[in-house]
């Protein structure tokens, strides 16, 4: 049994590198000491300094609401796209398969860039609607691969079967493929929502500087010195996006394991 | 296909495929061609076709060099990666069951899933100079000081952690696929530990750790925000030199044809694995 000792320890090492200083973090954002000196003292100070600061408010609030866009946007025309793959088959439907992904694959920083080029270029310019356009087409390829998983596992004769006995194509999408695929358009709906609101990279290239989201304006903030209150917003922050991603989780079942 | 399904086929994939053409590949279309200009061509300014903007990005030593830099970083970190993650992605995938298992996998791959940036400040938080680290290294041995901030290998450890939990996802994976009955007629003939890991487990978990090291290198070889932020000063890398190009210089034709040189060297990556990743996908 000294394997399975060794295997845990070696198991618990490689979580407390990963969530160590994420702990730290929250730690120290509950210290009264701005300069995150020791011995720990409580205080709730830098909370209440962060819930009067407009500039971090507003860019949360725009965060937020830029994410519950993307996730809407994302999710309809994602699973519209699932659906019409998985329901026919064409010439040209692994090219398409093919071409999501290189927004996952290729680095931010080349997209980013590239989409603040052309968005110059065609008169969008930088701002809302350009981190908007861009969160959308990186969340896209999450939610058409998510729905894609969850509908594989379901029989097209039942959509045909439906269509046989005289049901409309909007009573089948209602009655019968969205409900069996609804815990994958969930899931990816989440899986939307967090990859616009964790987004840096495309937002860095793509915000209005003064006019910024959450990621980008903690960006400049570290740049220019450690501040608590970006301590606690970062606190606020991970705790929103691993919560999130627990619900995914458990809608996508992704892992194999059940 | 009926001409009607196919019109509504049609419909249906339009919309997301149109965004992704406008958001994706036109603008990394126009980025081609904005890197073969002499200058930006918006307003009254005068353009030109050059082949300059890559004779620069390639003959210039100091970008030779910070590729290069970049590249010995992406090698490094996947290689911490791997030495790190396999044997995690061992322990969850042959030595754990149930719901032990699944929340333990839950655990590891959380972080990944979380806001990247702000976990690379709270790496700076805890590497700073009389940051926790150093507080804690101090109190524990007096007079020690354990200032790794502003090093390469805090940008090393920001990387790793960042991007740690791919290669076990990866790894898990492709270990979990592995029949026992091949480890146990392994076994049985008398094959050692050592030999059983070299001559079955690693030639089969191969494609997951391509398919790892390719998802760590990636995006490692241009990351600009980790290097920055735990690098300071010495974290100048290819990501950072595209980044200024874009953000302080404005010389957007050169920060294209840079930008272009770095997709070029993703894309061998990606093809050259691409065997690997298939096979880890199916």
């Amino acid at each position: 049994m000294i394997r399975q000792t060794l295997a845990r320890a070696y198991l618990a090492l490689i979580l407390i590198f990963l969530y160590a200083p994420i702990i730290v973090m929250a730690v120290m954002s509950l210290n009264a000491s701005q300069f995150y000196a020791l011995p720990f003292e409580f205080s709730t100070r830098w909370y209440e300094r962060l819930f009067t600061n407009r500039e971090i408010l507003s860019a949360a609030w725009r965060s937020v609401w830029i994410a519950l866009v993307v996730a809407t946007i994302a999710t309809t025309l994602g699973t519209m796209a699932a659906l019409a793959l998985w329901r026919h088959d064409f010439p040209g439907k692994r090219i398409l398969q093919t071409l999501l992904f290189p927004p996952i694959a290729i680095p931010w920083l080349i997209t980013g860039t590239a989409m603040l080029i052309f968005f110059f270029g065609i008169g969008i310019g930088r701002g809302t609607p350009a981190v908007i356009l861009g969160h959308v087409a990186l969340a896209l390829p999450y939610v058409i691969v998510t729905v894609t998983a969850r509908t594989a596992s379901f029989d097209r004769a039942l959509d045909e079967a439906a269509r046989s006995l005289g049901a409309r194509p909007f009573t089948i999408a209602r009655r019968v493929t969205l409900p069996h695929a609804a815990p994958g358009i969930v899931a990816g709906a989440l899986f939307a929502f967090a990859v616009s609101f964790d987004q840096f990279v495309v937002s860095y290239f793509l915000a209005q500087p003064g006019d910024t989201t959450l990621p980008v304006l903690i960006y400049t903030a570290i740049r220019k010195g450690f501040t608590p209150e970006i301590n606690a917003v970062s606190t606020i922050i991970i705790v929103v996006s691993m919560a999130l991603m627990i619900l995914a989780a458990r809608y996508a079942r992704f892992g194999g394991t059940k | 296909m009926t001409g009607a399904e196919r019109l509504r086929a049609l419909g249906h994939l339009a919309p997301a495929y149109l965004w992704l053409t406008l958001a994706v590949f036109l603008p990394l279309s126009a980025m081609a061609f904005f890197s073969l200009l002499t200058d930006v061509p918006f307003g009254t300014r005068e353009w030109s076709f050059t082949f300059r903007n890559y004779a620069d990005a390639l003959t210039n030593p100091t970008y030779a060099t910070l590729l290069w830099k970049s590249v010995r970083l992406a090698f490094w970190v996947t290689l911490w990666c791997l030495i790190l993650g396999f044997p995690c992605a061992w322990v969850l995938a042959r030595m754990l069951q149930g719901r032990t298992r699944e929340a333990l996998f839950l655990l590891v791959i959380l972080p990944f899933w979380s806001n990247s940036l702000v976990r690379i400040f709270s790496w700076a938080i805890v590497l700073r100079g009389n940051g926790v680290l150093d507080q804690a290294a101090g109190s524990i041995l007096p007079g020690v000081r354990l200032n790794l901030m502003f090093s390469e290998s805090a940008i090393i450890i920001g990387l790793v952690h960042s991007y740690l939990p791919y290669v076990i996802l990866t790894c898990y994976l492709s270990l979990q696929a592995i029949d026992e009955t091949l480890i146990e007629a392994a076994r049985s003939l008398g094959a050692r530990w050592p030999r059983i890991l070299w001559r079955l487990v690693l030639p089969l978990a191969l494609p997951g750790l391509i398919a790892g090291a390719v998802l760590v290198f990636v995006p490692v070889v241009g990351s600009f925000m980790e290097p920055r932020l735990l690098g300071g000063r010495v974290g100048t890398t290819y990501g950072t030199l595209i980044e200024d190009q874009f953000i302080a210089v404005f010389n957007w034709p050169l920060g294209a044809a840079l930008s272009f040189i770095l997709l070029a060297v993703v894309l061998v990556i990606l093809a050259a694995a691409s065997p690997a990743l298939r096979k880890a996908a199916a």
